[in-house]
């Protein structure tokens, strides 16, 4: 059967040297190029085999500045089918509270059978958000998932956990947050760059999603962000190169050396 | 320096660098060195459309121009040449059908080359190389049949491409007024191919010898009139050979990157020789020379997209010089990288191996100046006339 499938996509600085405002406390976004996050990609491309597979339809979905429209271009030439963007002043300085509330709102308006994430944004790394919006849709969960078998109105999913992988269904609706183990993303196509370059993509205000104000932005932030840092560099270890038996005998001699 | 390339022919470059930057750049030395053939390559230039962009739209391609499909040869190329020129073997094979066949023909094969189906194009024999009139192979009519016996030689793409334009005699007392092109497809009774040549460079492609004993194809598979195919075979040259310049160019922007990279790090002398001045002036003279191969290529390929008639001088020009470039512009590459340049471990010697083809096939570089020659003679001539 076919499944109306939306991915949430978030576009970010093109690097993991992701440099922090000290006042602020936010990200640096100047002069760095802006891409989609990568785990997302491997969301999309989800998507588009379960398209592929079932039929429906694969719309994308982001939440942030006005430019944010390029990554969605990014998503429509790789071969998603519509695209959408939250994008308004009120909704700056969500938190992922905030972030999750605003997007489940543009879900329900587009509607979805299959909503998917990536793991977590490279940037930020919360891996909040996906499991944000399936609480406000009040609709399943499965997070790390790296396998999805998609029957009728079930899915059984695999779930990376420590050590292993476990097996999960569920009821659709659902949310899954993938992997970069579910599959290996497709390039863009030609046809679908030139398409997207002149792709004119739908930018919704609070007022589109019949959000409430006070749940969006700073306003609706609980998150406070107290100190932010980068961790202390320790110093290297010592690399020995020994035969085994007196690499045992010099280890734990260190060993020992530490508790006394 | 940038040419002033449009907003569609970026979108090209820019795909078409990608995926030679992800998908072949790192397997190019693997490819090399086994002499495998890119066939996980091409499927990722299939899905993305890259085979399309020569054919017109109304036969399921893109309908771009020689530009956009050089853009996309020199991208590739400065990943892997090998690969390059396997997909400019099959925009080769495709010109003839493009600009002579029937709209019975193009309607029956150019969807399946937008789609990424490779082609082919045979002309060279072993006993017609820069002779091309040459050639032996016959077809010989027979009711609704061609029936063509002979041996071609050296075919990029050979054993690997879906359909083959080769050029037959169809009058054996006309000589080169006596030839004519066919479109033979794989899998045609008598239609065979011999080993797998092994080469010097450009490993990654494929080429075989094409075996025709009794092969029978259907008449209307002849392209174009009988006695046209040396005529066919010298435009489908001259509209081809720019995608070699394309090739030239690509590989000397990666020797060029290579090369100043490695003078940044390697130390000798207890600093890095690229503050010799003896180096500086090789990379400056390289990437100059590189700069004016890609200008003229872009110039030729704007004057035949501009619908230009006749443009074999500058079809040649632009492969000869660019052509000519790339082994000067390789040769000093591995130069920079002294003693390492020469091992194997490093990627610029596969550069001069891959760049030495390009002053050799769709034409020396002594029959383009011949080319160029004559046509400066015709121009002149014509000139006195009038005056």
């Amino acid at each position: 059967m076919p499944y109306n499938v939306v991915v949430c996509v978030k576009q970010v600085p093109d690097t993991t040297d992701v440099r922090i405002d000290p006042e602020t406390k936010t990200l640096v976004r100047e002069g760095v190029p802006s891409i989609v996050n990568p785990f997302d990609t491997y969301a999309l491309e989800e998507g588009i085999r379960i398209r592929e597979k079932a039929g429906g339809k694969v719309t994308v979905l982001s939440m942030g500045p006005p430019q944010a429209v390029e990554a969605l271009k990014e998503c429509l030439a790789v071969g998603a089918d519509e695209a959408v963007l939250l994008s308004d002043r009120a909704f700056a300085g969500s938190d992922t509270l905030a972030t999750a509330y605003a997007l489940s709102l543009a879900i329900k308006k587009i509607g979805a059978s299959v909503v998917l994430c990536g793991k977590q944004a490279w940037d930020g790394d919360t891996a909040q958000v996906g499991p944000g919006v399936a609480e406000e849709l009040d609709i399943p969960h499965a997070t790390y998932v790296r396998k999805i078998t998609l029957d009728g109105e079930t899915a059984v999913v695999e779930r990376l956990i420590e050590g292993g992988y476990e097996k999960v269904e569920l009821a659709l609706p659902a949310l899954f947050t993938v992997v970069k183990e579910i599959n290996e993303p497709r390039l863009p196509s030609l046809r679908g760059k030139l398409r997207a370059k002149s792709a004119k993509i739908p930018v919704w205000d609070p007022k589109d999603i019949d959000a409430d104000t006070a749940r969006l932005g700073l306003l609706g932030s609980p998150t406070e962000v107290v100190r932010v840092f980068s961790p202390e560099v320790r110093s290297k270890g010592e690399v020995r190169q020994l035969p085994a038996r007196e690499a045992a005998v010099y280890l734990l001699s260190k060993l020992e050396g530490a508790i006394r | 320096m940038e040419p002033a390339f449009s907003e569609d022919q970026l979108v090209i470059r820019d795909l078409a660098r990608r995926i030679a930057d992800e998908k072949i750049r790192p397997s190019a030395a693997e490819l090399d060195e086994k002499e495998e053939f890119p066939s996980e390559i091409l499927e990722v230039l299939r899905q993305s459309d890259l085979f399309a962009v020569p054919i017109p739209e109304q036969y399921g391609g893109l309908g771009m121009g020689l530009t956009e499909t050089c853009i996309v040869i020199e991208e590739l190329a400065r990943a892997c040449a090998g690969v390059a020129v396997t997909y400019a073997a099959g925009f080769l094979g495709s010109v003839a059908l493009v600009m002579f066949g029937s709209e019975e023909q193009r309607s029956a094969y150019l969807p399946r080359m937008a789609h990424g189906e490779l082609c082919a194009f045979a002309l060279t024999e072993a006993g017609a190389g820069s002779d091309a009139a040459g050639i032996a192979t016959q077809a010989t009519r027979d009711g609704d049949y061609y029936i063509l016996n002979g041996t071609k030689q050296w075919i990029t793409n050979g054993g690997e491409a879906a359909l083959y334009t080769v050029v037959a005699l169809t009058d054996r007392s006309r000589g080169a007024r006596g030839a004519s092109t066919f479109l033979v497809e794989d899998g045609t009774p008598g239609f065979t191919f011999g080993k797998k040549e092994k080469k010097m460079g450009i490993r990654a492609s494929a080429t075989r010898e094409l075996v025709l004993q009794d092969c029978r194809i259907p008449k209307q598979n002849l392209l174009g009139r009988e006695g046209h195919g040396y005529l066919i075979a010298l435009k489908t040259l001259d509209r081809a050979r720019p995608g070699v310049a394309a090739q030239a160019v690509g590989i000397c922007e990666n020797a060029v990157d290579l090369a100043v990279e490695y003078a940044r790090t390697r130390r000798q002398f207890g600093q890095p020789i690229s503050s010799f001045q003896a180096i500086q002036h090789m990379l400056a003279d390289m990437a100059t020379q590189t700069e004016a191969a890609k200008s003229l290529l872009y110039q030729t390929t704007r004057y035949i997209d501009s619908g230009a008639q006749e443009y074999s001088k500058e079809a040649a020009m632009c492969k000869l010089f660019a052509s000519d470039v790339a082994m000067k512009v390789t040769t000093d590459a591995v130069q920079v990288f002294g003693g390492y340049g020469y091992m194997r471990d490093y990627p610029v010697e596969k550069l001069m191996r891959d760049a030495k083809i390009t002053q050799i096939y769709e034409g020396t570089n002594q029959i383009q100046r011949n080319v160029i020659g004559s046509a400066l003679i015709k121009e002149s001539a014509k000139k006195g006339k009038r005056g």
